[in-house]
């Protein structure tokens, strides 16, 4: 019920089971990613302050939405699978957020009781 | 099941996809689905497992932010990019490696698999390179219990002050980033800073030096199945599923690099 | 397929034969039962560590231990092997392996080996605490706190090697169950013509994979903190013993959720068939396995609010804990309503339903309290805590589990038991259970601390401590003597039982229309998949001893 299309067809014996990637895009990701990662690496070497985080993190998550959606094939498949992929993000971000939200609130403690040791 | 031919490629024409239907799926699609589902589900496994270590990162760098100001600062950027890229390219190799199994290319599948493990072995190879020069420094956190366990090392090692490194280095390294002359509690300060980054790196790169050289392992298995020409049009799953795994060790590290070598 | 009530002469018990098809076998059946003997095995053991500690709970001071180290190893081996090698696999690894691939009319699970793995997985993780016993115990509490548990002696790293090991096996679990549901449902059968234990196997799968990998993570650090001194969680070392809470816990909320699904799902099959009548409100109960499973993730730091956590994230959980109560009291209403105007049979799978009802509905509404911020403070740690979670765990889980075992203990053996032994069971249980636990109510929220040996020194403010300590002793000597008269009245049924029909319950899911015991084969799914909770037109044939159905 929830196959693709292409393995829905699989009794016969030349139909894919799943899409084939186009080793030109493939390539052509990759460079990308090549791309991607100088400018990365050159950024850091600028301080935007507070922006550093966020444009690093910016320019690591496209990269891995090109891995994500070329090289693991997301991009041709049922949504089930993107879902369970976000779901896992999703979750971690869950836990990343309230974890660090305690522990800013509790912080200032600890600083007060590290200054007065 | 593995099935010899006469074609040059050694393509799997003569065999029907039904072959390696196992006895309780009804079609090669159900088979086909099932796996890549099951693939994707354990990745999500390795997704909160290693996004356990993240909030650890997340958590430490909200509180003290001071950690890796100074932390970052012994890494070797230039080497930890070198890695990226090899990484990067061994996941391109490994796409169309699934892509050659894809199309009975027996020979460039088998070729793409064997630089996949090249690249993944050069990536270890520059990890190990980085992790021996924060050894010789005594930056690895733990380093004093290892040594001890081979009788080596300082004598006088209590808790609390296992993580000795080398001063000297420590110093120079953050005076010439700009930090100014580091008097005793400056330089103490900092040692414990950086045991603290330290010990967030070795984890974080450990753990994830752990599934590439389990990735090798794996694509070893597939070199060899895929040179018997086990896999071809109607059977290539493993080598898809794998393909699947090196992704996600590839899309850790894109976020690994940034997070620990660059951010400043 | 047979509905005379005789044992096939084939079934997946000897066929095929030899220890070597059992020790690599890939059949779902034989994997279940395999489980099945393991956790009961585990049971036995957790039982017996509980009534070391009912004895010496029973008289104020030092009874059976004599300090407070050894006390603290008697309840770390209670608690880490009931939750991990029994609780937690119970239902999901031992009767959903047997039932799912049954119940879906499919020749097995998704991925038979990787189903093996998981039995191994958690062999090798008993053998890791057995170890971890003969090597003296640990002190930690099963909930491994750090900093003590990174510095204290004992073979605290065999733990943490063993619960990553049967993480695996929660796992790979986790992921077949969800496959197979996914792609292997016959045709007719849509998601909502599914079993309702099937959802709730698929909620618990969902937390299993979703939470385990934390709980992996958490003790990998805590092994990395213990054997290379990296300061993680320890606070000497400039960690967070917070943060460590949130690791923890975060796995381990959800993991009750493992636990109670599963039983849930259970009790919804169960009541329907022995009440003759439809399940009610089929889509409020799916729904609510899954909202359970995901609320269950909103609220971990409801076991952190006197832990140094902060107060905003004190009143967060708070109210996101009385939120994960409402699909659970769905679930309650709609069995209630199931039950209501039905055609009742107090057979033992019955009898431990209603139990289950009762008990669980004492320890969910207890969870209110305990998620109450004010009350919280005062019944953290104190033997109310240790009631709740005994209500639900032992209370819920463990009866959704008997009622399951008796439910299906005829398809797996081929045996029909003492049905009366079997409800005199249930009476020893609910009895032996209630005055073991209740007083602990009563003594928790005056202030009897948990993980206490020695109660002396309360007794001025308190003296009526040691009477109810007293009777939660007798209580769970007979609650213990209840669970061995289960293992007597089941076992000898393999002796002195007569063989089961294929139906002897008249249930509507797939798995009654198989053989008792199967076949090593798993015949198809019918073409047309019914409704499995209409039970129209199921007549007991007194003839060949069990339910058909007349079309």
């Amino acid at each position: 019920m929830d196959s693709t299309a292409a393995a829905q067809n699989a009794d016969h014996p030349e139909a894919p089971l799943a899409h084939v990637a186009d080793a030109r895009v493939l390539v052509a990701v990759f460079a990308a990613l090549i791309v991607l990662t100088g400018i990365t690496v050159a950024v850091s070497y600028f301080d935007f302050g507070v922006f550093n985080l966020l444009v690093a993190l910016a320019v690591a998550t496209l990269k891995a939405g090109l891995v994500a959606a070329w090289f693991m094939h997301l991009r041709y498949e049922s949504g089930l699978h993107l879902f369970i992929f976000l779901a896992g993000v999703a979750f971690l971000s869950l836990f990343l957020l309230l974890a660090m939200l305690d522990s800013v609130q509790y912080h200032p403690d600890i600083q007060t009781w590290e200054q007065r040791k | 099941m593995t099935e010899s031919s006469p074609h040059g490629e050694g393509s799997n024409h003569a065999v029907s996809p039904h072959a390696h239907l196992a006895h309780h799926f009804d079609t090669p699609g159900q088979q086909y689905d099932s796996a890549r589902l099951g693939m994707w589900i354990f990745l999500l496994t390795e997704i909160l497992f290693f996004g356990g270590l993240f909030c650890a990162y997340a958590v430490y760098r909200a509180n003290r932010p001071e950690v890796f100001l100074d932390g970052h600062r012994f890494l070797d950027k230039p080497l930890g990019a070198a890695n990226t890229v090899v990484l990067l390219f061994s996941s391109l190799t490994m796409a169309l490696a699934v892509r050659a199994s894809q199309l009975d290319r027996r020979k460039v599948l088998v070729c793409l698999l064997a630089v996949t493990v090249l690249c993944a072995t050069v990536f270890l190879g520059v990890k190990a390179v980085e992790y021996k020069h924060k050894w010789d420094h005594r930056m690895v956190p733990g380093q004093a219990r290892i040594e001890a366990w081979f009788s080596r090392g300082p004598k006088d090692v209590t808790p609390g002050n296992e993580f000795r490194p080398d001063e000297a280095y420590v110093k120079e390294h953050l005076e010439k980033a700009g930090y100014g002359n580091l008097d005793k509690e400056g330089l103490a300060r900092a040692v414990k800073n950086l045991s603290t980054f330290m010990s967030i790196y070795f984890c974080l790169t450990a753990l994830h030096a752990l599934h590439v050289a389990v990735g090798i392992g794996v694509m070893v298995w597939l070199l060899v199945g895929a040179a018997r020409g086990r896999f071809g049009k109607s059977y290539f799953t493993p080598v898809d599923l794998a393909g699947l795994y090196w992704h996600l060790v590839d899309l850790i590290w894109i976020y690994l690099f940034p997070l620990l070598y660059l951010i400043h | 397929m047979s509905t005379a009530a005789s044992t096939p002469a084939k079934n997946y018990l000897n066929d095929p034969q030899g220890l070597r098809s059992w020790l690599l076998t890939r059949d779902h059946k034989r994997i279940g039962l395999a489980f099945l003997v393991l956790i009961a095995l585990a049971l036995a053991l957790g039982a017996a560590f509980a009534l070391l500690i009912r004895t010496e709970l029973a008289f104020p001071g030092p009874t059976i231990v004599s300090s407070g180290h050894a006390y603290n190893r008697l309840f770390t081996l209670h608690g880490t092997i009931m939750i991990f090698l029994f609780i937690l696999p119970s239902i999901p690894a031992a009767l959903g392996n047997f039932m799912l691939p049954l119940m879906l009319g499919a020749r097995d699970v998704a991925f038979p080996r990787l189903n093996l793995a998981s039995l191994y997985f958690y062999a090798f993780g008993m053998l890791f605490f057995l170890l971890v016993l003969a090597f003296g115990g640990i002190d930690t509490g099963w909930t491994f706190y750090a900093p003590y548990s990174t510095g204290t002696a004992g073979p605290v790293l065999l733990a943490f090697l063993g619960v990553f090991i049967l993480g695996f096996s929660s796992i790979f679990t986790g992921i077949n169950f969800i496959v197979t549901i996914h792609t292997m449902r016959p045709p007719g059968m849509g998601w909502f013509r599914m079993p309702l234990f099937l959802w709730s196997l698929y909620g618990t799968a969902i937390i299993q994979v979703l939470a385990t990998p934390v709980l992996a993570i958490t003790v990998a650090l805590l092994a990395a903190e213990r054997i290379f001194g990296i300061g993680i969680f320890d606070p000497a070392l400039d960690g967070d013993p917070i943060l460590f809470q949130h690791f923890f816990w975060f796995y381990s909320h959800p993991a009750v959720y493992i636990m109670i699904l599963p039983a849930m799902g259970v009790i919804s099959e169960v009541l329907s068939v022995f009440s003759r009548k439809h399940i009610f409100g089929y889509r409020f109960i799916a729904y609510s396995s899954l909202g359970i499973a995901l609320i269950g993730f909103l609220v971990w730091g409801h076991h952190m609010f006197v832990s140094g956590q902060s107060p905003l994230l004190g009143m967060i959980f708070s109210a996101l804990t009385f939120a994960v109560a409402i699909p659970s009291a769905i679930k309650v209403f709609n069995w209630l309503a199931t039950m209501y105007k039905g055609s009742i049979t107090l057979a033992p799978p019955m009898c431990f339903a209603i139990v289950f009802i009762m008990l669980f509905g004492i320890g969910g509404l207890t969870g209110l309290f305990l998620g109450s911020l004010a009350i919280n403070v005062h019944v953290h740690d104190t033997a109310f805590v240790v009631a709740h979670f005994h209500y639900t765990m032992l209370g819920g889980a463990l009866m959704g589990f008997l009622a399951g075992l008796y439910y299906w203990w005829p398809k797996i053996t081929g045996r029909m038991y003492s049905l009366a032994m079997g409800q005199v069971t249930a009476v020893v249980i609910f009895v032996g259970f209630n005055f073991t636990y209740f007083p602990q109510f009563i003594i928790g929220s005056r202030g009897m601390p948990r993980r206490y040996f020695d109660y002396t020194k309360l007794l001025d403010q308190h003296p009526e401590f040691t009477f109810y300590q007293m009777v939660s002793t007798a209580g769970g000597f007979l609650f213990v003597g209840g669970l061995v008269l289960v293992a007597f009245t089941l076992l000898r049924s393999l002796w002195n039982g007569k063989p089961a029909p294929a139906n002897p319950w008249g249930a509507a899911t797939l798995e009654w229309q198989t053989s008792s015991p199967p076949p090593h084969e798993n015949p198809p799914a019918p073409p047309v998949v019914g409704d499995c909770y209409d039970f129209e037109g199921f007549e007991f044939d007194e003839t060949i001893g069990t339910y058909v159905k007349t079309p």
